[in-house]
């Protein structure tokens, strides 16, 4: 485009299909803009997005000598970038082009409002055409990306994907608050429905990991800062002090052997009881011992140091403090994972903590597991009896509009898997699984689901408990009103089982906070979009593994960590990325050197400098901006523009909805 | 002013959070009523309160400005400027002849797009009772003296 040269518009009105055009009568919109001072070709056609429909857009570029592109179609957020390109193969540049939004902004929401909708579309459309003759070409610069990756989250998620980055090639940094990778699935005992035992599957890949010459494993360790952006971030690492020398300890447990003391183990699910040094588990990568200052004698009453005393290589460090590690990465992927609901607090009528024999499925893998706290024999916890009857309860949670309205998508298959756990276990026991729906999507769920059902001693029960109560006696008791026999039926359990939903891991909250990243209303990370985009995030270079998306099973979890993976290299193989255009912009005639837009840049990206003539004024450092425009919005002379948004334009585009 | 007026209400957005729960409103069919427009820029923080000003003087009923939510800024705190350059133009604008509640702010994020509905409707209603917004004419009548 020159200067001064004749605006020549193209307006293309897209019908979506009929999601445009069975509500906004596309062709009285395509007449309006024709009308238009400018506007040299308008049309319209059934998908804008398709092959025909760009090409149409590059021949018109060129048979028409059209200077600017105008399509009004879905939101820009979804195909802006298809159309630029389109433009620029048109031999334009790809930011002489403006979307007007007539689907979610417009047929999506006024679907029984014809003609409304009709004026409504006319209007964005005149006023991205207003827009569009004061657009000017924009410049987009290349930014190298730092060849080294951030997972935060050492579950299978977060191993996977490291594994998968560190075997293409590139450095990985794998963070974990707790002392040992391995996440919810070192819990597990058998995942379904191959009931493979889960940590022969898992702990191979825990000790690749960290053996892995690309990987750098920080367990014990908190992110507590982000900053930068994609191919450029600054991670700022807190990892919490052990007590113990990683580089001297040998990992020979003859200081969990010795200490006295003892604390709920939080692995166990606070069942059974570890040292006040403890590794996480017995399979614990890195095998290196943690104190709880909270139960050491120690750090409690400063005597003791049985652990210190015994440890054959000096390890024990009770002045360790924590320690800050800085990073710098080009991509992040996020694969917090989840936690439980807390079904003790949210649903007292479940009496979970309030009755010892009612426990979540959690607990169960724990029980069943041969490092568990009862050493794999299913027993009771109150009275440490084998249970002879045993009531699995789904959808604890999940489902309920006053709880979690979601889907935990594993409950009801686990619950069945419990139910194989205790008639394997305990082949004489009864087990009723109380269900609302019972989910068996996955590959093979619905073929365990039968084998399970046709078991004499399970029995599968349509409905949920209503109060779980207490006998007199100590037993406990509920009613359960079965859907399927139209019967209340009372059962009285030796142990109740609840599979309770899940909500976003406790540690993802913050980890958003500080990346700015979207979540959803359900509380779990929110992908860019459902089904095309499900492993990105609202920041560009973060990436999205496993259940911190929202709940999944592991065949899911695995896949998706495999894809975040992958989305990562794609990202740092290519090494650049491409700066945002719409940075500020400083007109040196104009500007009085008056300071105003220098402390509200929030990135640091304006300085005052002084010319050759003495007079001072602001610059913009186009590396570290942004692009808010927050430094245009407070100009007092209209200096400061935002490119892509300047004054002018979005002037053009308010008296064009105004009026 | 009477059952046919319909107000005219320029909307601004940010690309990031309130655009995007715009854009959730559409892809949930979520209805609202068709007198908003929405602009979009990058940031809320963008918003030169003249733009407002114009918005008005143009014969907009009433103008909604949204946002990230405090805490959520794409850009950090472009939001708090906003919110403080919100403030003080309202205070303004009553002695513009102005009324107070044709100016609105309001905290979207990308999944609220049942919040943004309701917002609609509610400032939709409440443009209704203000009636239409007068400046616009007198300015133009004030322009034919001069």
């Amino acid at each position: 485009m020159v200067e001064g040269e004749e605006i020549r518009i193209g307006v293309y009105v897209c019908h979506c299909g009929i999601n445009i055009a069975s509500v906004v009568d596309v062709k009285k919109v395509v007449e309006e803009a024709s009308k238009v001072p400018n506007v040299v070709v308008a049309k319209d056609y059934q998908f804008m997005c398709s092959q025909p429909g760009q090409n149409m857009i590059v021949e018109d570029i060129k048979q028409h000598n059209l200077n600017r592109v105008i399509v009004a179609a879905c939101s820009p957020r979804m195909h802006e970038p298809t159309f630029q390109k389109a433009v620029e193969r048109g031999g334009l540049n790809p930011y002489l082009f403006e979307m007007a939004n007539i689907r979610e902004h417009c047929s999506w929401v006024h679907e029984k409002e014809k003609a409304a909708a009709t004026d409504k579309a006319i209007k964005l459309v005149k006023a991205a055409i207003a827009k569009a003759r004061l657009l000017k070409p924009l410049k987009v610069e290349k930014v190298k990306v730092i060849p080294r990756a951030l997972v935060i989250g050492g579950g299978i998620a977060g191993i996977r994907a490291s594994l998968d980055i560190a075997n293409a090639g590139f450095e990985v940094h794998l963070v974990e608050t707790r002392p040992s990778i391995g996440g919810n699935m070192a819990r597990l005992d058998k995942t379904f429905p191959t009931l493979d035992c889960s940590q022969c599957i898992l702990t191979p890949l825990m000790v690749e990991v960290s053996k892995h010459p690309n990987v750098t494993l920080h367990t014990y360790t908190d992110v507590v800062g982000i900053d930068g952006s994609v191919g450029n971030f600054k991670v700022k690492l807190l990892k919490k002090p052990r007590y113990v020398d990683e580089s001297k300890c040998t990992g020979c447990g003859t200081c969990v052997l010795k200490c006295p003391w003892t604390a709920p183990n939080e692995f166990d699910m606070g069942l059974g009881k570890r040292k006040a040094i403890y590794f996480e588990f017995p399979q614990a990568v890195p095998l290196i011992p943690v104190i709880d200052t909270g139960h050491c004698m120690y750090f409690q009453k400063g005597t003791c140091r049985a652990c210190e005393r015994f440890c054959p290589t000096k390890a024990i460090d009770f002045n360790q403090k924590p320690k800050e590690i800085e990073l710098e990465v080009g991509a992040i992927i996020l694969a917090t994972g989840y936690g439980l609901y807390d079904v003790a607090k949210a649903m007292p009528e479940y009496g979970y903590r309030k009755y010892k024999d009612v426990i979540t499925g959690l607990e169960l893998e724990r029980v069943v597991s041969a490092t568990g706290p009862t050493k794999g024999h299913i027993l009771r916890p109150s009275d440490g009896k084998e249970p002879k009857k045993v009531a699995i309860v789904l959808c604890v949670g999940s489902r309920d509009e006053k709880h979690l309205r979601f889907c935990c998508r594993f409950g009801c298959v686990a619950g069945i898997k419990h139910a194989y756990y205790v008639v394997s276990h305990i082949p004489d026991a009864e087990v009723y699984v109380c269900y609302r729906d019972i989910r068996t999507f996955g590959k093979g769920y619905e073929e365990f689901y039968e084998r399970v059902r046709n078991y004499e001693n399970v029995r599968f029960i349509r409905g949920s408990p209503m109060e779980i109560l207490q006998d007199a006696d100590g037993g406990i008791y509920f009613d359960v009103f079965d859907a399927n026999t139209n019967r209340v039926v009372t059962l009285r359990p030796d142990l109740v089982v609840l599979e309770t939903g899940i909500v976003p891991h406790p540690t993802f909250k913050e980890v958003a906070k500080v990346l700015k990243c979207a979540i959803g209303p359900d509380g779990f990370a929110l992908e860019l979009h459902p089904k095309l985009r499900p492993t990105e995030t609202s920041v560009d270079g973060v990436f999205l593994a496993g259940a911190v998306q929202g709940p999944k099973d592991i065949p899911d979890t695995v896949a998706q960590a495999g894809a975040a993976a992958s989305s990562a290299i794609a990202l740092m193989s290519r090494g650049y990325v491409e700066t945002v255009p719409y940075v500020s912009s400083v007109n040196e005639d104009l500007c009085s050197g008056c300071g105003i837009c220098q402390p509200l840049c929030a990135f640091d990206a304006i300085s005052l400098v002084k010319k050759e003539d003495g007079k001072e004024v602001a610059k913009v450092d186009v590396s570290k901006c942004k692009g808010c425009g927050v430094c245009a919005a407070a100009c007092p002379s209209g200096a400061a523009q935002q490119l892509g948004f300047s004054d002018g334009q979005i002037l053009e585009m308010v008296r064009t909805l105004a009026r | 002013m009477g059952e046919n007026f319909e107000p005219k209400i320029v909307v601004f957005a940010c690309n990031w959070c309130s655009y995007a729960g715009m854009d959730l409103a559409g892809t949930s069919r979520i209805q609202y009523p068709h007198n908003l427009k929405v602009i979009r820029l990058m940031c809320s923080g963008r918003i030169n309160p003249v733009y407002i000003l114009e918005a008005f003087a143009n014969g907009a009923d009433g103008v909604l400005v949204t946002g990230c939510h405090p805490g959520d800024c794409h850009y950090i705190s472009g939001n708090y400027k906003t919110r403080k350059r919100v403030m003080l133009l309202e205070r303004l604008l009553e002695q513009f002849g102005i009324e107070k509640g044709r100016l609105r702010l309001e905290w979207v994020s990308a999944s609220e797009g049942e919040k943004f509905a309701n917002i609609a409707k509610e400032f939709v209603e409440q443009i209704r009772k203000l009636g239409p917004n007068r400046i616009a004419e007198e300015l133009r009548k004030e322009v034919a003296v001069v």
